[in-house]
């Protein structure tokens, strides 16, 4: 039983530390892991999932805004931009949150082909980083199940 | 401390971003305080029963409710949080309520307009749990004025009530360094202001008595 929770933890753990060296977490994320206790342990999947939802609504109202070529409503757009930036950078969804930077540029010199290329690459970054999650608090789930402790993991 | 009550600090949270209201939520819980949040600085300021709304339904003046700091957000739609912050520093019943305001931009005259106006702290977002501790000092100095007027009242003149006063002068001059290191092109203002709150306090009379009969 021991040798299960410590393979599951150690799991765990490699894949956690992977996804900040492959870009998709940033230090944020870690913050967000120290607000989580026994007492709030949905915590960080609640907020996350609100994130992705967020994603999905703005993505959606910006694709909208930036649909007819003659008639783009850049303000509309810019603060979608904002939004997200804010709530990526909240939750260290890195990848998402650098996409914004550019979009941002885009959205200010009124570039529409820049936009959609953003827009596009932000639709790929969260969905990515979403399932990567979501095997992440599988591992956790699994290890809980097996009557194991979430690792505390320190990444510097 | 043994002169303040071990009740929590109350703050309101003042943010349109739920995910950002959440984030804060839990980072105030987790430093023990009590968290009341809400989603606009019109909301915020019917809360503290500054303004009735129209809808009978909503929340009446509060007096019993003892808030100790408020957070918000500067951009948000409406009110901005430099106006709900103008509107609280503005009332004789809130001003002395201490106001930290977050950003996700770091616009230095930004800052320093909402320094000026009264904010005990400009916070950059994303908010950590390091910041958080910084507000103690400033939830400390309301629940510590409360509790010397209450000393004053309650018991004959000791030491603790002079205590509590020399702590209030201290922890302005501290923001005040900390201030002139951040911004050494400090306007006069902000220090003008600042004196005259320390005058003001000493001027009202439960603290003249206390001077009078040590």
């Amino acid at each position: 039983m021991n040798t299960v929770v410590a393979k599951l933890q150690r799991q765990f753990q490699d894949y956690l530390v992977s996804l900040y060296q492959q870009g998709f977490l940033d230090n944020q994320f870690t913050e967000l892991r120290k607000l989580q206790d026994e007492g709030t342990p949905d915590f960080v999947a609640e907020v996350v999932s609100l994130f992705f939802d967020d994603c999905s609504k703005l993505i959606n109202s910006m694709s909208r805004s930036l649909e007819r070529p003659e008639n783009v409503d850049f303000k509309q757009v810019d603060s979608g931009v904002h939004q997200l930036k804010g709530s990526s950078s909240s939750v260290g969804a890195r990848r998402v949150k650098n996409v914004c930077i550019s979009f941002k540029e885009c959205c200010d010199v009124q570039n529409r082909e820049g936009c959609l290329r953003c827009l596009q690459q932000v639709d790929y970054e969260y969905k990515m980083l979403k399932t990567k999650l979501q095997d992440l608090f599988n591992l956790e789930q699994q290890i809980v199940q097996a009557g194991g402790a979430i690792p505390q993991v320190n990444i510097n | 401390m043994g002169m303040v009550r071990e009740s929590q600090f109350h703050v309101l949270a003042v943010d349109d971003s739920q995910l950002d209201r959440e984030m804060i939520e839990r980072l105030l819980q987790k430093s023990s305080c009590q968290v009341t949040t809400v989603d606009s600085g019109s909301k915020a300021l019917e809360f503290l029963g500054l303004r009735e709304s129209n809808d009978p339904n909503s929340l009446e003046t509060h007096q019993e409710v003892e808030i100790n700091l408020i957070i918000t957000d500067y951009c948000m739609p409406g009110m901005t949080g430099y106006d709900l912050l103008k509107k609280v520093k503005e009332s004789a019943a809130f001003r002395s309520i201490p106001v930290v305001i977050m950003s996700s931009e770091n616009v230095p005259a930004r800052i320093s307009r909402c320094l000026e106006e009264g904010a005990e702290e400009f916070f950059l977002k994303p908010v950590k749990l390091a910041d958080v501790t910084k507000l103690k000092p400033h939830m400390m100095k309301t629940k510590l004025k409360k509790e010397g007027e209450k000393v004053a009242e309650e018991e004959n003149a000791t030491s603790k009530p002079e205590e509590s006063l020399v702590v209030e002068m201290i922890l302005p001059l501290n923001q005040e360094l900390e201030l002139e290191q951040q911004e050494p092109m400090l306007s006069s203002n902000k220090r003008k202001a600042m004196e005259e709150v320390i005058s003001a306090d000493r001027s009202r009379p439960k603290y003249n008595d206390i001077t009078t009969s040590v």
